[in-house]
């Protein structure tokens, strides 16, 4: 088993995911002889990544191509803007079938079924999907495919055909999600903490039930369709294949399309947790999984590299101070972690996880709460802003080192708005980062009082029960599923 | 391998339960064995331990494997768990790193031991346990680790490492081996093999019962309170009657929760000895350079004879079994039939029946149950459960759709396993499972993590790392005939064990003792 991925299995932001520092007890280490120190590190071999060329299209539509001739395959995409936060609150669930049934429905010409038949037989792929904010179609396939499985790809994104018996399939599979959705504990304080933070209707964090996926028609699929195809879309392309024919074949095909139309500007307003203590028993477990939550913020804001240094000394890893109190020095969690996130375009959630067993939840919740507080109370060390640096900066690369990355990456800035060299100013904002800047964006962003805690567990193992935690009434959280035809009792 | 056991949201059920059990994907085209055979650089130390290194100089990284043949198939008994334990232990640090005076830390140490022997001592004593006396060596026992603990410079060792820019560093524990892997700059390279074969060679007991905690935590997170790994743990222990792969791997609670240091050396004195490890190297390094430095390191891990082969063979099942869990969670079905180990000549003719009965849309499974007749989200059939170097399990798995139940699971299931052993699958059927799986192979090559843990294990387990190409040659004679022989042979109701989640209703009265109100 992973024995020190501190949240590989677990169930934050994959934004906090990554993190660390360390609190080496005070002038012991320098009476260690390190040999380590004297291993030679040489310049780095010299790199520049491969960036793909990027070609705006006269109607809007932005094309990356990424040429890569290591392996015989080609892979593309195309990423289009509106996703599930865009979707009608009454046919919640709505984007995630349309990312289903898109594809297991298939075009007039070739039904879906006889489209996997054709495309596995050459180990091809076509997929559709639908997220957040966008949906996507993608396909790979080996270079000798690479036409024809690109003629349907397209034939798919531009002439899809909605079938009823398709959705009924998706709809299947989705009540069976919503069914088993509070088996898993994990699961469970994931999203019931992102609704405490976020608010239980709100565009991020409303959930499908059995009545709003079973509203969804043939219809609303296309009608979704036909509202976003016409938006920005981002196509990419990479792999073995010439960019100069790509590029003419790209054009042929995207630029008699209207003009795009802008995304609708949203309006979220990101009110933050009540504060408190709120509980959900589930009596098959052993273990609580606590989440302490409030809210992040959004990448656009000129503090989040001092927050990324402050994440990596909070709790990104193994030297962080949440890994090196709660589970280090105290034996009370395998898995342990968090710290302040930053989405592209809304806020994030702060989120910091505690994995304990069920008699030491107050004892584990007591820890990470006092490292959150020690943000604030417990000076930064140039020892532990040194190395959290070093732990960003040297890895820095891995954002970059294969050429489907810088893609992703492009793609992703340009989706979101952002300038292409935003790796390279935000790495350098990540090297000036100063104690000032720490303790500054420390006092302005973790306020203990704003946050909640959530608490899924086993409630009669609980002892000393949160009460101990003195923070108020304990709320608990009803995650009854809504059954169809019976009144919805909550919310 | 029960560490890819992830939480399991419901779409990914499925894609978790095969995750854990996928073996690494064979088969290639000659002309790629001959491109990797130019960039590949195999070297066996004298100690017995054998280098990889693939040249791969896109970037300025290298990622590395490193792949002990000993997992917690190994434990011995009374002490399931013990290899995982001791891969935790691998990671914090050695006589050099982590630690403030060794020399004064080690005989602290000893004293831990001591005081955890003579604790166990009484607290095991069946008759005549003197409470006051068990109160006083727990507490002499948490004093000896507070006085080792003045030693520590807790996780020095993950710190140097993720100063120097590792990436995705961690490690995995399976029934069958034991892997340690990141990735970093490849200015690196050389503090790399130093933290590298010094952990591998100098392991030292440090914070050994904090750690235990730790991953009681872990048992708690994985199996206790997740109801797949209650499932597993159960189908697994249910399956096999004297295998170690019935045994739970992250170790029975009573067990892993008394394994002491002394053991976990042991383990690793017998284990980790050259002879017993590959370290693959793939990235932007040039083997001619970086030989000779990497073999000063790594001649650093002891030499020792290759630990002797387990004598336990399972024997031949006569009886069907069955494990019923009824408790509030939604329904799933499992079953399992014993199939011979990855050597079996057969090896790839299960692969060819799984990737027909589950691989994508196409499959049959998909869509009998799923498409078809509607009754199941996801269904599958999959090898390598619990694991692969020993004769495992051939598993199949089914998540019914609401309404339905694992009784209808088990019923659509075998109708398909009787049309494989009643008529031939599919001229087009048997080809897609030949180029699916020279094309899995080649986009596999694409990544220096997936291709340093791939050569590993392929020079582990066939003792040369070019059977990952040559494998294909065996893929492409698969027949017809052998998958309705196989499927025959292994596919009987006497070598079947199934489990299944039955779901309980939440009624007041049915609710287990502890779960008032």
């Amino acid at each position: 088993m992973k024995s020190l991925s501190v949240k590989r299995f677990t169930t934050i932001s994959p934004i906090l995911a990554v993190f660390l520092v360390l609190l080496a007890p005070g002038g012991l280490s320098a009476q260690q002889n390190k040999p380590w120190d004297k291993i030679p590190v040489p310049k780095l071999h010299d790199f520049k990544p491969q960036q793909p060329k990027r070609i705006e299209l006269k109607n809007g539509i932005v094309v990356f191509l990424q040429e890569d001739h290591e392996l015989p395959f080609v892979s593309g995409s195309v990423l289009i803007p509106g996703g599930s936060r865009d979707e009608d609150p009454a046919k919640t669930g709505l984007v995630g079938l349309y990312g289903q049934a898109w594809r297991t429905s298939g075009t007039a010409k070739l039904d879906g079924d006889a489209l996997d038949d054709l495309l596995e037989a050459k180990a091809a792929h076509i997929e559709t999907g639908g997220g957040e904010d966008s949906t996507s179609l993608a396909w790979d396939s080996l270079k000798g495919d690479a036409d024809q499985v690109f003629s349907l790809a397209l034939d798919l994104l531009l002439h899809p055909k909605f079938s009823a018996e398709k959705l009924g399939l998706a709809q299947q599979q989705e009540a069976t999600g919503i069914v088993r959705r509070n088996d898993d504990e994990g699961e469970i304080a994931e999203r019931e903490s992102a609704k405490l933070v976020y608010g239980p209707n709100s565009p991020y964090t409303r959930q499908p039930e059995l009545a709003t996926i079973g509203a969804v028609t043939v219809g609303d699929l296309q009608a979704w369709h036909d509202r976003t195809i016409g938006g920005k879309l981002i196509v990419s392309v990479s792999g073995d294949f010439d960019a100069v024919a790509m590029e003419a074949k790209l054009r042929a095909t995207f630029e008699g399309l209207p003009q795009v139309k802008p995304s609708p500007v949203r309006h979220d307003l990101f009110a933050g947790p009540t504060p408190g203590v709120y509980f959900i028993d589930k009596e098959d477990v052993n273990q609580s999984n606590v989440q302490i939550v409030g809210l992040g913020t959004d990448r656009h804001n000129p503090d989040v590299p001092a927050l990324a240094v402050m994440n990596e000394i909070l709790g990104g890893g193994f030297a962080s101070r949440l890994f090196q109190k709660v589970r280090t020095e105290l034996g009370l969690a395998y898995s342990v972690g968090g710290g302040y996130g930053a989405a592209y375009d809304h806020p994030a959630t702060f989120d910091v996880d505690v994995l304990t067993k069920s008699a030491t939840t107050v004892d584990a919740t007591r820890a990470a709460l006092a490292e959150i507080d020690g943000m604030t109370s417990k000076p930064f060390t140039q020892v532990e802003l040194d190395r959290a640096k070093d732990n960003i900066l040297n890895s820095f690369l891995f954002r970059y080192d294969t050429r489907d990355k810088v893609l992703a990456e492009r793609v992703r800035l340009e989706f979101y708005g952002y300038p292409a060299d935003y790796l390279e100013t935000y790495k350098a904002a990540l090297e000036k980062v100063t104690l000032a800047d720490l303790g500054m964006v420390a006092r302005k962003y973790i306020h203990p009082d704003k946050l909640a805690v959530l608490v899924v567990g086993n409630g009669p193992e609980i002892k000393p029960g949160l009460d101990e935690l003195k923070l108020g009434a304990i709320k608990t959280v009803d995650i009854t599923i809504p059954q169809p035809g019976k009144q919805d009792k909550t919310q | 391998m029960q560490s890819r056991i992830l939480p399991w949201s419901t779409r990914w059920i499925l894609v978790l339960f095969v995750a854990l059990a996928a073996l690494s994907i064979a088969g290639a085209k000659a002309q790629d064995l001959k491109s990797f055979e130019q960039r590949i650089t195999t070297k066996v130390l004298p100690n017995g331990l054998t280098l990889i290194i693939c040249e791969r100089p896109d970037a300025p990284v290298f990622s590395y494997s490193t792949f002990i043949d000993a997992g917690d198939v190994n434990d011995p008994s009374g002490e399931s768990g013990l290899a995982h334990m001791f891969e935790h232990l691998a990671f914090k640090g050695t006589s050099e790193i982590g630690t403030t005076d060794y020399a004064a830390e080690k005989i602290a140490l000893a004293k831990v031991e001591a005081a955890n022997d003579a604790y166990e001592a009484e607290y095991l004593k069946a008759v005549g346990r003197d409470e006051n006396k068990l109160a006083e060596l727990k507490k002499a026992f948490i004093d000896a680790q507070a006085e080792a603990h003045k030693f520590v410079i807790p996780n020095q060792f993950t710190d140097i490492a993720e100063r120097s820019g590792a990436e995705g560093l961690n490690a995995e524990t399976g029934l069958d081996d034991t892997r340690y892997f990141w990735s970093m700059p490849e200015n690196r390279l050389e503090l790399w093999a130093y933290l590298e074969s010094s952990r591998l060679a100098d392991t030292v007991p440090r914070e050994f019962y904090k750690e235990r905690d730790v991953v009681i935590e872990e048992r708690r997170m994985r199996t206790d309170s997740n109801p797949i790994g209650r499932l597993i743990e159960q189908f697994a222990a249910t399956a096999y009657v004297a295998h170690n792969y019935g045994r739970s791997s992250i170790g029975w609670p009573s067990e892993v929760s008394q394994i002491n240091a002394t053991e976990a050396m042991e383990f690793h004195k017998k284990y980790y000895v050259g002879a017993n490890v590959v370290v693959a190297v793939v990235g932007d390094v040039k083997a001619a350079e970086a030989l000779p430095m990497l073999e000063k390191y790594f001649s650093k891990v002891p030499a020792g004879p290759k630990p002797e082969e387990m004598t336990t063979v399972e024997p031949k099942q006569f009886a069907e079994k069955t494990v019923t869990i009824r408790e509030q969670t939604q329904p799933i079905y499992v079953e399992g039939y014993h199939r011979p180990s990855y050597r079996d000549p057969n090896d790839n003719v299960y692969d060819a029946i799984s990737d027909i009965l589950s691989n994508g849309r196409v499959s049959r499974l998909y869509r009998s149950l799923v498409r078809d007749q509607q009754i199941a989200a996801e269904a599958a059939g999959f090898s390598g459960f619990p694991g692969d170097k020993y004769p495992g399990l051939f598993a199949f798995l089914a998540v019914p759709l609401p309404g339905h139940t694992p009784a209808e699971m088990r019923d659509a299931i075998h109708k398909e396993i009787d049309k494989l052993k009643t008529a031939d699958v599919t001229d087009d059927e048997l080809a897609m499972y030949k180029t699916r799986t020279r094309a899995d192979l080649l986009r596999g090559l694409a990544d220096n993590q997936g291709l340093a843990n791939d050569l590993a294990e392929y020079q582990t387990r066939y003792g040369d790392w070019r059977e990952l190409f040559l494998q294909l040659d065996k893929v492409d004679k698969v027949t017809k005939a052998d998958i309705r022989r196989v499927a025959n042979e292994v596919f009987v109701s006497s070598n079947r064990t199934s489990a299944e989640i039955d779901t309980e209703a939440p009624a007041g009265n049915s609710k287990q003792a502890g779960g008032a109100q």
